[in-house]
């Protein structure tokens, strides 16, 4: 009932805006997209595919949004009947899962949301609401957001609200109340004739703050108040000259004990700092991060994917290609980790020698994240405040260590080619991306990428990956592969523009030391694209897996079927 | 159920009044760390092209590598300006700049990386390509990138300028 209230009151003031400025002939305009995904499933003992009851799982969503001037509105439908295997399973039925009303003056800096919205303080560490559809995770706003821009220098974000936890049926919030203020400067606006500069120096200062009834927890013997508000602060600088800048931000919480955690007291601090630039045809960045307990819920009892309200993004590249990201993506630890990347990117003149007619371009990207450096407290202190942090460097266990090299090269008008070198060092025992294997796992990929243009709008693309991990002395003289061995992986994609696709993947688990585990996931789909709307069906396999973001991982299980999408703009 | 058809009742209503789609006004940074907004960009006569993009977006990259072929020519014949929005989040937006330097690519980059711009255009998944006219209206779109797609983009900018 309240949805419906909520819903024509949308409308209601949609339709109001619009009378009250009719003077012109403009009557506003719609926009709106659909995507929906239906998986048939059938049981596959050999990859341990189940059925579940209701046989098929469909999510599908529809965002409308009616803008009118300097109004909007909008809401989002949602259909979760049953989800996706692989989901949140808790989301179920069908109802409305997003609102909102917004205006916005550009003249007099004004813009104020009510209902849901998404927002982001500075790098997110502190205060980051945002969407993963594909992966079941929103911990949207749902309250009122207010931003205010008094002069070109400074432009301040108000946001108070509760954020969205699940759904049945409709939205469902946490319980904890979420408030908080950011203050951007930029300093060319305000100091006279820096303007146009190439120098840009920005700033940015946030704060947040969470409500959430308290209580005692007991450690032993000991009772512990939990904090009913907990604070956080975040400052960040960024100076910019043309293509080259530099930033470093800080991030500091309060006590906050959580699941996450283990309850304990020990305030949460961040520091990154980059720098990014170019000379000549080199490319650059350098990037480093030191995370501590810096897990940020709007409910303290809440893990993985519920109601995170920062964001610790991984440090590791996001990869493209099938076997690097599937097997073993990396999400920060969310508890602690010190962490460095570098990138380096070169492009070969076109008409040169080496460059070739086209060009080429080479890159190398290293990253790499330990565990902090650290000293446990004992006896109640340990209880209390857990641990303390020595310094800002690398503590003694590698995470992760991730080293790719990469070229790619149009030789003629028709061929193109691109070939990935990859060395991947994964600890399983920080993020357990696998029940298979516990320790490190030393993995080498390789992948050759080539593209035909075989007609004027026809194509073959090709991806041809293999992954091959270390060897482990399990007895004296004996040797085994690490976790489930080696990987192949051939993708051939045909493509008709603008509006047909063939695609064939099968993904083979070659080196799996258990014979009968060395299966082929065969994934077959073609599509069709008209403009913004696009359909596709597949039939196959879908290894079981995990989906990271942010900090956190979900287990996907195997299963076998067919899966149809269409994604709709309009 | 009830919910359902008021919904549907609510946007059958707007789409009745409903105008061609017209470009958000959102304040995105670009590259060099100033304020833009496309909707400042858009409308002044020329066509303008927004693709959304990520640099983990493989078919993304083709498209706007390819385009670069073609854009000395476009912009002669149609005055065209491409504006490429990458909506790479707090993960990798320190990617974009050294990336599209390296990639020699003369577009106007807008960061996205909350998706406030690519929400209000409606997009959901990348690459999803906007053609708008002089106008400030979108008279094209297309959500994919195949080899040959530009071909497709031409023959819709010599519309516009004809």
């Amino acid at each position: 009932m309240k949805r419906l209230v909520l819903i024509l009151s949308l409308g209601l003031f949609a339709s109001l805006s619009s009378l009250a400025q009719n003077e012109d002939n403009n009557q506003g305009v719609v926009t709106g997209n659909v995507s929906i995904l239906w998986q048939s499933y059938q049981e596959d003992e050999l990859i341990g595919a189940v059925v579940p009851p209701s046989k098929t799982g469909f999510n599908a969503f529809s965002n409308i949004i009616y803008t009118k001037a300097n109004f909007s509105a909008g809401l989002r439908y949602e259909s979760y009947l049953n989800s996706v295997l692989g989901f949140p399973g808790r989301f179920n039925g069908t109802g409305v899962g997003y609102r909102f009303a917004r205006y916005q003056d550009r003249d007099r800096g004004v813009d104020v949301t009510i209902g849901n919205f998404y927002e982001q303080f500075g790098d997110g560490l502190l205060f980051r609401s945002y969407e993963a559809r594909d992966l079941g995770l929103d911990n949207a706003m749902d309250g009122i957001r207010l931003i205010l821009n008094p002069i070109d220098a400074l432009r301040i974000k108000l946001i108070y609200g509760k954020q969205r936890l699940d759904f049945d049926e409709g939205l469902i919030n946490g319980e904890g109340i979420v408030r908080g203020a950011n203050a951007e400067l930029s300093y060319n606006d305000l100091l006279p004739g820096f303007a146009d500069s190439k120098f840009r120096l920005n700033q940015d200062f946030s704060f947040i703050s969470r409500f959430q009834t308290g209580g005692t927890i007991e450690k032993d013997d000991i009772f512990l108040t939990l904090p009913e508000n907990v604070a956080g602060l975040e400052c960040g600088t960024r100076l910019q000259y043309g293509t080259w800048s530099a930033g470093a931000s800080y991030t500091h919480k309060i006590n906050d004990p959580s699941a996450d955690n283990g309850y304990i007291y020990k305030p949460g601090e961040a520091l990154t700092y980059f720098l990014t630039g170019n000379v000549n045809r080199f490319s650059f960045l350098l990037h480093r991060s030191v995370t501590d307990n810096m897990s940020f819920r709007s409910d303290r009892d809440l893990l993985l994917f519920d109601a995170p309200i920062n964001n610790i993004p991984a440090i590791t590249k996001p990869h493209t290609y099938n076997l690097a990201a599937t097997l073993y993506p990396y999400a920060t630890v969310i508890n602690g980790e010190s962490s460095f990347r570098g990138e380096l990117y070169y492009s070969l003149k076109r008409g040169s020698t080496l460059g070739g007619k086209y060009g080429t371009k080479l890159s190398l990207i290293f990253a790499t994240a330990y565990s902090l450096d650290t000293t446990n407290f004992s006896g109640r202190e340990g209880l209390v405040n857990g641990y303390e942090r020595n310094s800002w460097g690398f503590g003694d266990s590698l995470n992760v260590q991730d080293i790719s090299f990469e070229i790619s090269r149009k030789f003629t008008k028709n061929f193109k080619m691109k070939a990935m070198y990859m060395n991947l060092r994964f600890n399983t025992l920080a993020v357990p991306v696998t029940t298979d294997y516990k320790g490190i796992v030393d993995a080498n990929i390789i992948v050759l990428e080539t593209q035909i243009k075989t007609g004027k709008k026809q194509s073959l693309r090709t991806e041809f990956q293999v992954l091959t991990t270390g060897k482990d002395e399990v007895e004296e003289g004996v040797y085994e592969k690490q976790d489930k061995g080696d990987w192949a992986t051939v993708v051939a994609e045909y493509t008709w523009s603008p509006h047909w696709f063939l695609s064939i993947i099968d993904q083979y688990n070659f080196g799996n030391s258990d014979s009968s585990k060395r299966i082929h996931y065969l994934f077959g789909s073609a599509g069709y694209i008209n403009g913004p709307h696009r359909l596709s069906l597949g039939y196959g396999k879908r290894r079981e897996g995990i989906f990271c973001v942010g900090g956190v991982c979900r287990a996907v299980p195997a299963s076998n079927g067919f899966e149809l999408t269409f994604t709709s703009s309009f | 159920m009830k919910q359902v058809i008021v919904a549907l009742a609510i946007s059958f209503g707007f789409s009745i009044m409903a105008e061609a789609q017209t470009v958000a006004s959102i304040d995105l940074k670009n590259l060099e760390g100033m304020t833009v907004n496309p909707l400042d960009i858009v409308g002044k006569g020329n066509p303008t092209v927004i693709c959304f993009w990520a640099t983990w977006c493989s078919p993304c990259k083709r498209e706007l590598n390819n385009y670069m072929d073609y854009y000395v020519d476009w912009q002669e014949e149609t005055g065209v300006e491409i504006i490429a929005v990458s909506i790479d989040d707090s993960r990798s937006i320190s990617r974009v700049a050294p990336f599209v330097t390296s990639s020699g690519w003369e577009y106007e980059v807008l960061l996205d990386p909350g998706r406030d711009f690519a929400r209000a255009m409606q997009v959901i998944n990348v690459p999803h390509t906007f053609l708008v006219n002089g106008k400030g209206e979108v008279v094209w779109t297309h959500n994919n990138y195949a080899e040959g797609d530009e071909d497709e983009l031409y023959e819709e900018l010599l519309k516009l300028v004809e």
